[in-house]
Order: structure tokens, then C-alpha cells, then sequence
């Protein structure tokens, strides 16, 4: 398969990319690995312009534990999550997650910035974001914003990012005391993208109450999305088998899934049950309880 | 239609070509190079056949254009053997018969080396994962698995022999 033709420039700094996209408005695409947008282009259901390379554009790949949170440059590899002994301390669930991506050639070289960027409605980073309640810095020539994950993605590869703008950036807050998360992945061969994917990011107050809780939800809707219904009854509940399934059985109801080669909606619905289940408990272990 | 050049060291020799910006990277190796060892198997980022090394790091070439690689250090199938010596996982996969039509074995050998690089001595659930991005309809995967394993062994034990004399006399 050969993608339609385009122009391809590989700008040496982040300036000079701000500077393209603003000169070029809606006809460039950014590259950052490829894994998601070089299959697009092959399908020819992109057929961008202007590709605008990534790769030399430096500063893009630190994690960083500030005092305020953690921050992931949108340029840092999954395999490099994989590996962050850092990361993994603190929050198992961004390990957990990177593991499942693709394979190992595709995590090699598959970024965090671009999975989001791309908001493939089956991708992993999306769930995980939204448990965790992360932000993304959005970049243009004009200048910088923050924005959280909740309310960032719109529709199936459609989020709130301009033309103009770069994803630089994830930010994560640091895990609560007595903090827990967990990814579960239902799929169908190792490596597949998810026929659902839950994540739970959740902290225990001093009397055993589930104090907050974030639950991520990828492949079950237009867009990745947040089980809010789910969330409520879990806030200050004490966890139990039967408001975990009350729980579950909301977040299975808030999924708006479609039969396709992965399985029928009704089957999808009925995971979404089990699979938030089985993440709500590892992130309850997770977090001591 | 617009070309850009690229320039590439492949298996150590430099190689240079004018392309469309939408030339894949192993159309490149294949068709410009005449490199027919790298293989397009599924040509949609899932079987692995096309693996091969970008600057040290291990990609499906399906799913890089050749302008991206522009100014790398690539290693193919073709750069693995040492003149008539097969490089020690070649020799493990005729070995243990860790091929039988062959189509995937490129692909899975430059995985396999890479993964060495990474993991010198993994462990059976290791090599498996470390190659499940490459797929191999023939064998069943046992023998591939074999195969990694008596070249791990030969390459760690190569490593830790002491350096050989210069020559017998």
C-alpha cells in the first residue's frame, strides 16, 4: 500500500515546527513515530499535505517528577515508559499499560504524545490519562496551554488540539497516600488493540473509604471517556463486592460499544462490566486495601 | 512529483537515493538498494517480516518512510553474516530448524538480535514476547524459540571466552 504523495520536512527544533504550522494551517500533519499515522496514510484515509517530522526536534523526551507532578514529554517512546523504574513506583498503571501497546518494534518507537495526539478510540494512553485526571500542554507560536484529558477527546481521532498546535507534553499529579491503579486489557491476540481497556486510578482515606477514583475507558464509545456514573458510586463508598458491581454495571452503561470484528455490543457491554470489575480490585489491592 | 534525497549507511556502506517523501523505508532497501533479504509480509505494521535495525533500534520498515531514515545507520539481514561465517543466530536457526518456509525469518532474526542486544540472556517467556511482534505461520514458534536460545548461549559464551590467540603457529 502506498500512501498519496505529500511534502515531508524534518525541522530541527520546536520553534521552527510552531512556525510551519502556523504558516500552514490545516495542510500538515505531525509525525512522531508513525505507527498510528503511517498505516492512516497507506489506507489513504489521511492524505495530509505536509508531513512535519518529529524526530530531530529536541526536549520532547524527559520525565520529569517536579514537585507539582509528573511529566512525560509527548516525544518519550512507550518502551521508555516500559522501562521507567520511576514511573513504575509510582504509578504501576503507566507500566502496566505500555506493556500492552502494539509489540515491541511499535513501542520502540511509538510516542505518548502521539497516541493521544492521534486519539485512536481504541488506544490505551487516553484510559489511563483519564483515571490518572492528566493534563496536556498544548503548544502553538502563540503560545501555551494546559488542558485536562477530561474534555480533550472529542470524537474518534478528533480532540482539542488546533492545527497550530503541538502536544509537548502530559502532565500526571502525583499519586495520593494510600494511592492505587491498575490497566486491564481484554484483547484478542497479544498486541491487538483493546475490545475494551478500563483503567483505575483510585486512593483510600485513613478509614478505608475509597477517598477518589478515576476510571478511564477506551474502545467502548466514539472517543476514550471517563465512567463519571461509575465514579460517583464509588467516592466515599467503603469497597465491597456488591457497590463494585453496582459500579461496574454503570461504567458498562455509560459504554456506547459497536459490533465489529472485535465482538457484538452486547458482549463489549457485559466486559466493560467485568473488566472494570477486575481493575477496580487490583487497584484496591494496589492501594493496601 | 518532488523527490528529496536521502542518504543512508546501510551494513556499513553509504548509500544515497533521490525519493518521493512517500517511499516506504523497505521499498527503498528493496527496490533502490536491491536489499531483497528485508520481506514485506502484511505491509500494515503487524507481521514483522520487514524488521530491521534504525540507528541500533528495531522497526517494522513497512511503517517508516525511507526520508525519515534519512541520515541513519540501518542493518538488514544482509549485514548479519560475516563474510561466509553466519552470524550465530543464522547458524541457530538452520540448526534447530527455526525455519521452514523462510518468508518470516529475516524479519525474525533481526528482532531476535536486537532483542539480544536488550536481553543477552532471556528467558523463554522473554524471547517470546520479545518476538511477538513477528509472526511465523509455518513453525508453531518452538523451533524459532529453540533457535534464539542456542545463539544467546553462543554469544554469551563467545563474550565471556578469553580473546583467542593471534594464530597458531
Amino acid at each position: 500500500m502506498i500512501p498519496a504523495a505529500f511534502d515531508y520536512v524534518r525541522p530541527a527544533d520546536l520553534d521552527e515546527v510552531l512556525g510551519i504550522l502556523r504558516d500552514r494551517q490545516g495542510e500538515a500533519k505531525l509525525l512522531s513515530g508513525g505507527y498510528s499515522l503511517l498505516p492512516l496514510l497507506k489506507l489513504r484515509l489521511a492524505q495530509p499535505e505536509l508531513l512535519v517530522d518529529l524526530r530531530d526536534v529536541g526536549g520532547l523526551d524527559g520525565i520529569v517528577h517536579t514537585d507539582d507532578d509528573i511529566r512525560i514529554g509527548g516525544r518519550v517512546t512507550h518502551k521508555r515508559i516500559q522501562e521507567d523504574e520511576g514511573l513504575a513506583r509510582s504509578l504501576p498503571i503507566m507500566r502496566e499499560a505500555a506493556v500492552g501497546i502494539g509489540d515491541p518494534q511499535v513501542r520502540n518507537w511509538g510516542t505518548i504524545g502521539g497516541s493521544v495526539a492521534h486519539a485512536d478510540p481504541s488506544s490505551d494512553w487516553p484510559a489511563v490519562l483519564l483515571a490518572l485526571g492528566a493534563s496536556v500542554v498544548l503548544r502553538s507560536a502563540g503560545g501555551e496551554r494546559v488542558m485536562p484529558v477530561r474534555g480533550f477527546f472529542l470524537d474518534t481521532f478528533v480532540t482539542q488540539i488546533e492545527p497550530t498546535e503541538v502536544l509537548t507534553e502530559v502532565r500526571i499529579p502525583h499519586p495520593a497516600r494510600n494511592g492505587g491503579g491498575a490497566y486491564k486489557k481484554l484483547e484478542r491476540r497479544a498486541g491487538d488493540f483493546s475490545t475494551v481497556g478500563v483503567a483505575v486510578q483510585l486512593a483510600l482515606s485513613d478509614d478505608g473509604r475509597i477517598a477518589s477514583i478515576g476510571i478511564g475507558l477506551t474502545a467502548v464509545a466514539d472517543a476514550p471517556f471517563a465512567a463519571t456514573e461509575a465514579e460517583k458510586v464509588l467516592t466515599d463508598a467503603r469497597p465491597g463486592n456488591e457497590v463494585i458491581q453496582e459500579a461496574a454495571a454503570m461504567a458498562s452503561k455509560q459504554s456506547k460499544p459497536v459490533t465489529d470484528s472485535h465482538g457484538p455490543a452486547d458482549y463489549k457491554r457485559a466486559m466493560v462490566a467485568e473488566m472494570t470489575t477486575r481493575a477496580i480490585r487490583a487497584a484496591l489491592q494496589r492501594a493496601g486495601a | 512529483m518532488t523527490t528529496q534525497h536521502v542518504s543512508v549507511t546501510v551494513n556499513g556502506e553509504v548509500r544515497e537515493a533521490d525519493v518521493e517523501p512517500r517511499l516506504l523505508l523497505v521499498h527503498l532497501l528493496r527496490e533502490n538498494f536491491g536489499l531483497t533479504g528485508t520481506h514485506v509480509g502484511c505491509d500494515t505494521s503487524n507481521c514483522g517480516a520487514c524488521t530491521v535495525h534504525v540507528d541500533g533500534v528495531s522497526a517494522k520498515s513497512c511503517t517508516m518512510l525511507a526520508v525519515q531514515a534519512n541520515g541513519s545507520t540501518i542493518k538488514t539481514i544482509e549485514g548479519m553474516a560475516n563474510g561466509a561465517d553466519l552470524h550465530p543466530l543464522q547458524q541457530a536457526f538452520w540448526d534447530q530448524h527455526g525455519l521452514q518456509c523462510g518468508f518470516c525469518t529475516p524479519g525474525m532474526i533481526m528482532q531476535s538480535a536486537w532483542l539480544l542486544e536488550q536481553n543477552p540472556d532471556p528467558s523463554e517467556a522473554e524471547i517470546r514476547e520479545g518476538i511477538s511482534g513477528n509472526l511465523c505461520r509455518c513453525t508453531g514458534y518452538v523451533n524459532i524459540v529453540k533457535s534464539i536460545q542456542q545463539a544467546a548461549q553462543q554469544m554469551q559464551a563467545a563474550e565471556s571466552a578469553p580473546a583467542e590467540p593471534a594464530a597458531a603457529s
